[in-house]
């Protein structure tokens, strides 16, 4: 398909699916809880009433630096549904996250700087698996470009196992989810307030709340390219790990940090780097 | 457009009460009354909420937590006092040490007497304060604050 249109489909319709995962998210959270449970578009009426509140900045600073936030986002989501680069992917992803981590150490607030420091945890704890994703589709298939992958035609879920885990791992602490939200939470953690997020009110948390839909279906894109030689399957296996994500988050309680970088980095080294090394060994010396 | 109704996000803070209106307006919370099936979040952050729920006599020592508390919160907002404690200070009114109810500090908006309140009157507060969460984002709208 023409990358234009896929740019454009993703930047309209991300926010829409990704608003809707959330509200799925919420029903299956709350009946997993024995209760009811919002509407499935509550998140639509969160983010519209927000946009209605008052924008209490804090520093002329903060709301560029939430803008580049959400663009970068979209530019890196945009990237990956052109086709383009998945090593460019990532790095813009990470770019994104670190104008966020700027934007909340501008505030001067301590609940803010605690998150902002542990947001820069959590990218430390997930990005070398991230990258290990990258090299893992590169070595299947020889190419690091989103569409090359994707056309293959390759089953890389048999020749990538470990990477899948790891990867299914390391989104816990992606998409927010306990053990790993410990820079923000979506859930009702009076624990250092709400972390990352504590100083931005009104539209800001808004724009905070649409990035997270963009960056949700950007890495459901991830999960997709796994098993992309049969599309049905593909969307069947990203939504099923969603709902995993899920049921995780409703499992656990939160951990400290260090229990969340070593468990990161040794699923890295275990699974991920494990499955590489073994991949290397079938695919050039067996 | 009415997305106030909808998503009423909530700051509970206990002035110096008893505790019971405390347990009531958690157990909203509960499966048993689910008030996040309209949208309700307890938020742990006054920037974020649009309701707050103060529960308990004002006194000396929290009348300026109470204050802040009230200016952090961004416009539109609304202030519903839970429980009698709340609304005049009940058999706490002749002590030495306190104000009175939460209307001696910021301006309330919802009175909701009761010792200790019922859920289903908290939730029937709420649902009086989101008219006016309403009419005040309207207001502040005309105004052009927003």
């Amino acid at each position: 398909m023409n990358p234009i249109f896929m740019i454009i489909g993703y930047i309209l319709l991300a926010p829409i699916g990704g608003g809707l995962l959330m509200g799925l998210d919420r029903i299956i959270t709350a009946r997993m809880q024995s209760r009811v449970g919002p509407p499935v578009l509550q998140p639509f009426f969160d983010v519209f009433k927000l946009l209605g509140k008052q924008n209490l900045t804090v520093n002329r600073f903060h709301s560029y630096y939430l803008f580049f936030f959400l663009i970068f986002m979209m530019v890196s989501g945009a990237m990956f549904f052109a086709g383009d680069d998945l090593l460019m992917v990532i790095f813009a992803l990470i770019v994104a996250d670190v104008f966020l981590v700027l934007s909340a150490y501008s505030t001067n607030s301590p609940f803010s700087s605690i998150g902002a420091e542990r947001e820069l945890l959590q990218m430390l704890s997930s990005e070398p698996m991230m990258l290990l994703t990258a090299v893992g589709f590169y070595m299947v298939t020889g190419s690091f470009n989103v569409s090359a992958i994707a056309s293959s035609g390759r089953r890389l879920i048999f020749y990538l196992p470990g990477i899948f885990i790891g990867l299914t791992f390391v989104l816990t602490i992606k998409f927010q989810k306990s053990p790993f939200d410990l820079a923000v939470s979506h859930h009702a953690h009076q624990e250092l307030v709400k972390g990352i997020s504590t100083e931005f009110a009104g539209p800001s948390l808004a724009l905070i709340e649409i990035e997270h839909w963009y960056e949700t279906i950007l890495l459901l894109g991830m999960i997709w390219l796994f098993f992309a030689f049969n599309p049905a399957l593909a969307t069947a296996g990203a939504l099923l790990v969603y709902f995993l994500e899920v049921f995780i988050d409703n499992a656990n309680s939160r951990v400290k940090w260090e229990l969340m970088l070593k468990s990161a980095w040794l699923v890295t080294l275990l699974f991920g780097l494990g499955n590489l090394l073994v991949l290397y060994f079938v695919l050039h010396i067996g | 457009m009415a997305f106030f109704k909808k998503s009423p996000w909530i700051f509970h803070y206990d002035g110096s009460s008893c505790n019971g209106c405390d347990i009531e307006v958690l157990a909203c919370l509960m499966p048993m009354y689910d008030v996040e099936r309209f949208g309700v979040i307890n938020t742990g952050n006054p920037k974020h909420a649009d309701i707050l729920l103060i529960t308990g006599v004002i006194n000396q020592q929290n009348r300026g937590v109470v204050r802040t508390i009230y200016e952090q919160m961004g416009d539109p907002k609304v202030v519903v006092a839970v429980g009698t404690c709340a609304t005049s200070g009940h058999f706490f009114t002749e002590c030495y040490n306190t104000l009175g109810g939460v209307d001696t500090t910021i301006p309330v908006d919802v009175y909701l007497p009761g010792c200790a309140v019922r859920p289903e009157a908290i939730i029937d507060s709420v649902i009086e304060a989101l008219g006016i969460l309403e009419e005040k984002h309207k207001l502040s709208r005309r105004a052009g604050h927003v």
